[in-house]
């Protein structure tokens, strides 16, 4: 079992890295460094403060948008071309596929942050020279970020198992927005009353909480972030990515496949 | 076909779970998150960058900006803190982003304005924020009731009536401005005038909050009202019959009262033995002056009389 | 035990978006197919043919009715590494390498690490693919190609039944006579082979057993042998030169003149005149032959007869 989930995550890790995503990658990442050499020329405190928020805005931006289409051209399309077919015409079970396929896609999102951040540090590095302790929240930063890939890309395979690509890949925007706001849709939900108070408090907590997972802003001012904070995050991160891993793998086991 | 029954049962127990997992973790994550919210709301950029940032989608951006004012303002208040610095610039991009937004007007005119720590003690503050607003809304007459208040609350009835007259002129204006132009001009600072602004700020408001807070002001102004009263019966009942009446009931019984007084929100007085009044619960029964345990209060100018 | 067992399996979809109409697309379907076989499975396109692999591999789900395949049910994962499959025009990976696909799926099939690259090299070869680079990417292979690296992962498992979604498409003559070698080939190894196609004549050559199919509908099933043994009462001349061909018209014949050679189909009846005709009329007799009916007869006739109960 373990053998098989680990060959179709290797397999769906190779197809990705070689579907010229890599390439887009180490473009943004050259081109983090040499926007660094421009800031050069504004004074040396607001600078880091851009390059932090930029940087790490782009890489969240970017990464969704890739795990976003990474994920339905490694699922969604495959269920609609018939690669599919030959696989599971094998001895492996769809729940194994799917749960394959969530650790093909997340290796590969996370490798594609890998070099990111790389070219991210090394932008840094030009603007301030040197590396201070309190860089290190940026690793943090980072964190959330995959986190957030992780909660989208599990997303992604939910909606693949029943959806197009490309409504897959509207549903799953969509989703991301909605999530972004979570907090403030809470807080809306929460002024509301009687019947469409339930339904709006049920909604606000079922979308993913992508706010809590923004510390862009506080680590771009060197501020940290609690303890607490990263393992709440963590948790939050495995628990809602198994729901939706969990969602995809009942539908996809009655799927009738075209 | 049993392996799919299982497989469903499984995955579906494995669903249900981590779904109410992570919806139960959102109420430990909101509180961590309180803290670095505020700070982050030092961040926010100035009105006009946010303004173009929300690509045309003003109207939401403002909803949630307001939504986030009001939040900022309850959890503060709740956790006892009795500044809100933020307070002005969240209620400020939310009415440049929708100058339509009544509610946070009021809601300013009356939170931003209070002293410490109902408010955030910033009255000319409050009094910009809600100049702005009538000059957005030029017909809408409203809003001089709170723009009024402001100057009432500081005790500057004439700058008071001025605003009042201003509203009065406003057409379709309702004539109760007019009454408190006049008022305010005649007699500044008094029980009547207090409760007709009260009542007006109470009927023309949208925001729960802004009119739970003018409700609270009109039960205190009773209550102001009823404890003096209610005293002065008793010292006359002391006068006639020569001694202190121990509880209400007696009194009742005497004839001079026909039930047991009650204040406006249905509590009982208690009387105690030196002839004061005193009220019960005084910390739900914010903005009395009258009937609180260790005699009355010095009468500030965050209410009315 | 025989290798596939259906009992009254059956496939309905429902149409549409708001009314949903049911659209039928296999008819209950009872059938057997013993181990040892090549059995073909023949109809026009839209028949059925590739829902009934489908609903055989567990791609989709019967509406009705069950099957077996070999003894199994049919999502008993033990019965798929005995079971190969290749679909119509398949799809693979695109950025994978020929090797690379097959060492991936022969992982998926449980085969041992040690015995992989073997397998790998065996299959390739046995196909026609032993000189493909193994650098070359599969988006870059040619129909043909596409349809043996099909085929090869179909078998590297050493399945003992494998079945075949019109393995004969899109190749060149050669090609089609490689792979009907192939299958011969694992027949000899002890395989079922279920082969689906709409090419008669190849199925004439392969099969031991055909069934036809139309609309979803088992319109007959037959021991090919026994369909093209009968012999239909004509007999076909072949001649050189001469100028008989109004006089064998007149008689009934149907012919026709290459050049100097010519060709008549007559009635056994007339088969005597028609020789004597020829030889009046100067021509050389080349050959005289019984004809035999085809596959084909055999399916335009199951295929235009009333709807019947068929008997296995």
């Amino acid at each position: 079992m373990t053998a098989r989930i680990k060959s179709i995550a290797f397999n769906t890790f190779r197809e990705a890295v070689r579907d010229r995503v890599l390439y887009n990658l180490i473009v943004f990442a050259l081109l983090m460094v040499a926007s660094s050499v421009l800031f050069g020329q504004i004074s040396i405190g607001i600078e880091r403060l851009i390059l932090v928020n930029l940087g790490l805005t782009a890489i969240s931006v970017f990464g969704i948008v890739i795990a976003i289409f990474i994920g339905i051209g490694l699922v969604s399309k495959e269920i609609e071309k018939r690669t599919l077919y030959t696989v599971l015409a094998r001895p492996v079970r769809r729940w194994e596929f799917i749960v394959g396929k969530f650790f093909g896609l997340t290796g590969t999102l996370v490798v594609n942050a890998f070099f990111m951040a790389v070219g991210f540090f090394l932008a840094l590095l030009v603007v301030v020279h040197r590396f201070e302790t309190r860089d290190g929240w940026l690793l943090v930063a980072l964190y959330f970020i995959v986190l957030q890939f992780v909660i989208i890309t599990a997303v992604t395979l939910f909606f693949s198992t029943f959806s197009s690509p490309l409504l897959s890949a509207v549903f799953t925007l969509a989703i991301v927005v909605i999530g972004t706001f979570a907090e403030d849709l809470r807080a809306f939900a929460a002024m509301m009353h009687g019947v469409p108070r339930w339904i709006a408090m049920a909604a606000a907590h079922v979308v993913p909480n992508f706010a809590s997972l923004n510390v862009i802003s506080t680590v771009a001012h060197g501020n940290g972030v609690a303890g607490s904070l990263i393992g709440l995050n963590t948790l939050y991160a495995v628990l809602y990515a198994g729901a939706a891993i969990a969602g995809a793998i009942i539908i996809f086991e009655r799927r009738n496949l075209k | 076909m049993k392996p799919r029954r299982r497989i469903t049962v499984i995955f579906g127990t494995m669903l249900l779970l981590c779904i109410s997992g992570a919806a139960f973790l959102l109420a430990p994550l909101d509180r961590v998150r309180a803290r670095t919210t505020e700070e982050e709301a030092l961040y926010i950029p100035s009105a006009a960058v946010l303004k173009k940032a929300s690509l045309g989608y003003t109207g939401l951006m403002a909803d949630i900006y307001w939504t986030r004012a009001v939040q900022y303002y309850g959890r503060r208040h709740v956790d006892g803190m009795a500044t809100y610095p933020l307070l002005y610039q969240l209620l400020d991009i939310s009415t440049t982003l929708d100058p339509q937004l009544l509610v946070a007007y009021q809601f300013g005119s009356i939170f931003l304005s209070q002293k410490s720590p109902s408010g955030a003690g910033q009255p000319d503050k409050a009094a910009q924020l809600v100049e702005r607003g009538i000059a957005a809304n030029p017909s809408d007459w409203t809003l001089y009731y709170n723009l009024g208040f402001i100057y009432y609350d500081m005790g500057a009835y004439r700058e008071a009536s001025e605003v009042f007259l201003r509203g009065s002129q406003v057409p379709n204006a309702n004539p109760a401005l007019h009454v408190l132009a006049a008022t305010t001009a005649e007699k500044g600072g008094n029980p009547e005038t207090a409760r007709l602004l009260w009542t007006k700020i109470y009927e023309t408001s949208s925001a729960e909050s802004v009119r739970k807070n003018a409700l609270q002001h009109l039960i205190a102004l009773k209550i102001d009202e009823e404890v003096p009263t209610l005293e002065r019966l008793v010292r006359k009942f002391r006068e006639s019959t020569g001694r202190t009446p121990s509880n209400f009931e007696e009194m009742v019984a005497a004839g001079w009262l026909t039930d047991v007084p009650v204040d406006p929100t249905g509590q009982i007085y208690r009387l105690l033995p030196d002839g004061r009044v005193e009220l019960q619960s005084p910390e739900k029964k914010p903005y009395v002056h009258f009937g609180l345990p260790g005699g009355p209060s010095e009468p500030q100018t965050d209410t009315a009389p | 035990m025989s290798a596939i067992e259906t009992f009254a399996l059956e496939k309905t979809y429902s149409v549409g978006f708001w009314r949903k109409r049911p659209k039928c697309a296999l008819r209950p379907l009872t059938l057997t197919v013993e181990e040892g076989e090549i059995f073909g499975y023949l109809g026009p396109n839209g028949a059925g043919k590739t829902t009934t692999l489908k609903l055989l591999m567990g791609l989709i789900f019967p509406t009705t009715g069950s099957a077996k395949i070999l003894g199994m049910a049919l999502d008993d994962p033990r019965m798929k590494a005995q079971v190969g499959f290749q679909p119509e025009q398949p799809y693979f990976y695109d950025y994978l390498t020929a090797h690379e696909l097959l060492h991936y799926y022969a992982q998926i099939s449980g085969i041992p690490a040690g015995d992989r690259k073997r397998r790998v090299e065996s299959v390739l070869q046995r196909v026609g693919l032993g000189d493909v680079s193994p650098k070359l990417q599969l988006r870059k292979f040619s129909k043909g190609m596409s349809q043996r690296v099909g085929i090869a992962q179909a078998i590297i498992h050493d399945p003992k039944l494998v079945f075949l979604d019109e393995p004969m498409s899109g190749l060149d003559p050669m090609g089609r006579r490689e792979v009907r070698d192939l299958i011969q080939s694992l027949k000899d190894e002890g395989k079922t082979i279920f082969f689906s196609t709409h090419i008669l004549a190849d199925a004439e050559a392969l099969c031991d057993r055909v069934a036809v199919l139309d609309k979803g509908e088992l319109r007959g099933v037959g021991v090919v042998a026994d369909l093209t043994s009968k012999v239909q009462g004509k007999f076909e001349v072949v001649w050189q030169g001469g100028s008989a061909l109004r006089a064998l018209f007149d008689l009934g014949a149907e012919c026709y003149m290459t050049g100097d050679i010519g060709r008549a189909v007559v009635r056994e009846v007339i088969l005597n005149a028609a020789i004597d005709e020829l030889r009046r009329n100067g021509a050389q007799i080349i050959s005289i032959n019984p004809v035999r009916a085809t596959l084909e007869d055999y399916f335009v006739e199951r295929l235009t007869a009333e709807v019947q109960e068929v008997a296995q």
